[in-house]
């Protein structure tokens, strides 16, 4: 019991500080044209490869760019992107999934052997052949990532709907004359918001690394805009130099992605949902 | 038991059916004119009249159920094409590669494995001691680290500065041991953390307690009995994962120079050779189903509790 307690409180405690270390990161996302020193693209050989000095905090790359400015800007393509695909995939897995599970019958059927037949592939591997497809570049990688992910949502929510459905609370609301309206806000979203909530978390730190390592193959972001997979790309021919260069953008890959999945398995244990491996 | 085998080997032949129409189809949707992106990859400028005619050669030109029927008469006989690129059969060039791809992964599935299943299982018997925390941390950190950036790591400590490993390439034993390493860190993160919630479910039950209370050497308990079955869900995870570890190949085999199927899927990418492409995201998926059917039936012999009667139910 005490046990339980002190677990309970250290999950609670756990992600309170996580989400303190993504909320600066977002904020920093978002301030990011403000708070940096200097233009992320801007071009300056005569400062390449120059070790940190008061105007240049954390020196400058190959090119001359300000190190610094380079990877607050490439949080927001990081964290926004992520974000995007995040909802974007929850948003036509939601609709697709209660709709499917609501219909049930020959539709229902059609779209879940649909949905098993993409889960039959490995996803970041259907991701790339899409990309292959569809070409290099951002928005192709952002697109195919949704094209694949909201099966998963959709499985979910169908499920959720299934079982919802004959829950005896929503029969109990249903007789006692509440309106769908009141059923959907009472005891629908409460139950839903939890697994939604843990999902996303860890779902988007896996889209950041899945978006850095596109970039990082070159298929993702092209240059010169900032992000931190193709940092680390531009940053590797510089290895036995100037390690720093592929070791900055790298670090904040790792915490950001170790926040969200702390985060997430701390609000799992939180609110007892089983994450999905 | 035959039976229950019989029905699971049924059940893949519509997920495989599925898989051939999901790579067909990924040509017809996509805004890619195969006969363009062929002309293009060879170097010849397109025409209207070269575009007709490769068209044709492609069979493009015919109506879509036909096209699908040849194209599975084709993957059934490993007839993937020629690249645009070589013009070579595509087949011919992935078994070139594949051996590479395949001492890779199996090479990071075993490191994986050795290292994970002592550290899973020491982290279970001493729950909540020194040595679970820091096992927490290991899989907090294998789990959240890009593969890519944990390869330049390894590179630039142990070949840069200490000069141990070769930078990059395949050949000896020492090239396999960085690229195997940073594929396994992110198997060994999942592992470890599975086979320590599994041991911990089996100690709670009650045949434990029974073999405790018989006087049984707490070792053999162990390892005849908790590890035995505990492992059962790891080997679910490692079909599971089997998507991953492909994955990570991709990245591994870009970071290390190593000449796999995983590079050459890249290369296809940036070449736009379509029919690489495509069969490598149809033998991608070959693998991850095969992997789960050997997984399901070692699962069978090895956890006496799953039902041979048929039922797929577990």
């Amino acid at each position: 019991m005490i046990a339980s307690i002190r677990t309970g409180l250290r999950s609670q405690k756990t992600a309170a500080v996580c989400s303190v270390i993504l909320f600066v990161l977002f904020s920093i996302a978002i301030l990011a044209p403000w708070i940096s020193p200097h233009d992320p693209v801007e071009v300056n050989l005569a400062l390449k490869l120059q070790s940190p000095t008061w105007d240049y905090p954390l020196g400058n790359d190959h090119l001359g760019r300000c190190n610094l400015s380079r990877l607050l800007h490439g949080a927001q393509v990081s964290l926004g992107f992520a974000s995007l695909i995040f909802i974007s995939s929850l948003l036509i897995g939601l609709l697709i999934g209660t709709f499917s599970g609501y219909k049930g019958g020959a539709i229902d059927l059609v779209l879940m052997r649909f949905c098993e037949g993409v889960m039959a592939f490995p996803t970041l591997v259907l991701v790339l052949g899409l990309v292959g497809l569809l070409g290099p570049g951002l928005p192709q990688v952002v697109l195919a990532m949704v094209m694949v992910q909201w099966v998963y949502y959709a499985r979910m929510f169908r499920g959720m709907v299934l079982s919802l459905k004959e829950r005896n609370f929503i029969t109990a609301a249903r007789i006692s004359g509440s309106s769908h309206w009141t059923i959907i806000r009472r005891h629908i979203i409460p139950n839903v918001l939890p697994p939604i909530i843990v999902m996303g978390t860890l779902e988007i730190g896996w889209a950041i690394m899945d978006i850095a390592a596109m970039s990082f193959l070159g298929l993702g972001i092209q240059p010169p805009s900032p992000e931190w997979g193709s940092m680390i790309h531009e940053g590797k021919s510089y290895i036995r130099s100037n390690p720093e260069l592929m070791l900055y953008p790298g670090i904040m890959i790792l915490i950001v992605v170790i926040t969200f999945n702390v985060l997430g398995e701390a609000l799992s244990e939180r609110f007892g949902v089983k994450r999905r491996y | 038991m035959g039976s229950y085998i019989g029905k699971r080997l049924l059940a893949v032949i519509p997920i495989f059916l599925f898989a051939t129409l999901l790579t067909f189809l990924l040509i017809h949707v996509s805004p890619v004119d195969p006969a363009e992106a062929y002309l293009t990859a060879a170097h010849i400028q397109p025409t209207d009249e070269l575009l007709a005619q490769k068209r044709h050669e492609f069979g493009l030109d015919r109506p879509l159920i036909v096209q699908y029927t040849q194209t599975l008469m084709k993957m059934c006989r490993l007839d993937f094409g020629t690249s645009y690129v070589s013009n070579e059969p595509v087949w011919q060039e992935v078994a070139l590669r594949m051996p590479a791809t395949i001492q890779l992964a199996f090479s990071s599935i075993c490191l994986a494995v050795f290292i994970s299943v002592p550290i899973g299982f020491l982290a279970a018997l001493y729950k909540n001691s020194v040595f679970d925390h820091l096992s927490r941390l290991l899989a907090y950190f294998g789990a959240s680290i890009p593969q890519f950036w944990l390869g330049y790591l390894l590179i630039y400590f142990f070949s840069v500065k200490l000069d141990l490993f070769p930078v990059q390439g395949r050949g000896s034993l020492a090239h396999l041991v960085l690229p195997s390493i940073t594929l396994a860190l992110g198997l060994i993160a999942i592992y470890s953390r599975l086979l320590r919630a599994s041991v911990l479910e089996q100690l709670q039950e009650p045949y434990v307690l029974y073999a405790r209370t018989r006087g049984i050497k707490e070792k053999l308990i162990m390892s005849k009995h908790v590890l035995k079955i505990a492992i059962s869900p790891m080997l679910t995870g490692l079909g599971m994962n089997m998507g991953k570890l492909l994955a990570g190949t991709i990245i591994v085999e870009e970071v290390f120079s190593w000449p796999g199927f995983g590079r050459y899927f890249i290369e296809a990418i940036f070449n736009r050779d379509i029919p690489v492409i495509q069969s490598y995201v149809f033998l991608a998926a070959c693998l991850f189903i095969v992997c789960n059917l050997i997984v399901d039936l070692l699962q069978m012999f090895m956890d006496p509790r799953i039902s041979w009667k048929g039922s797929t139910d577990h």
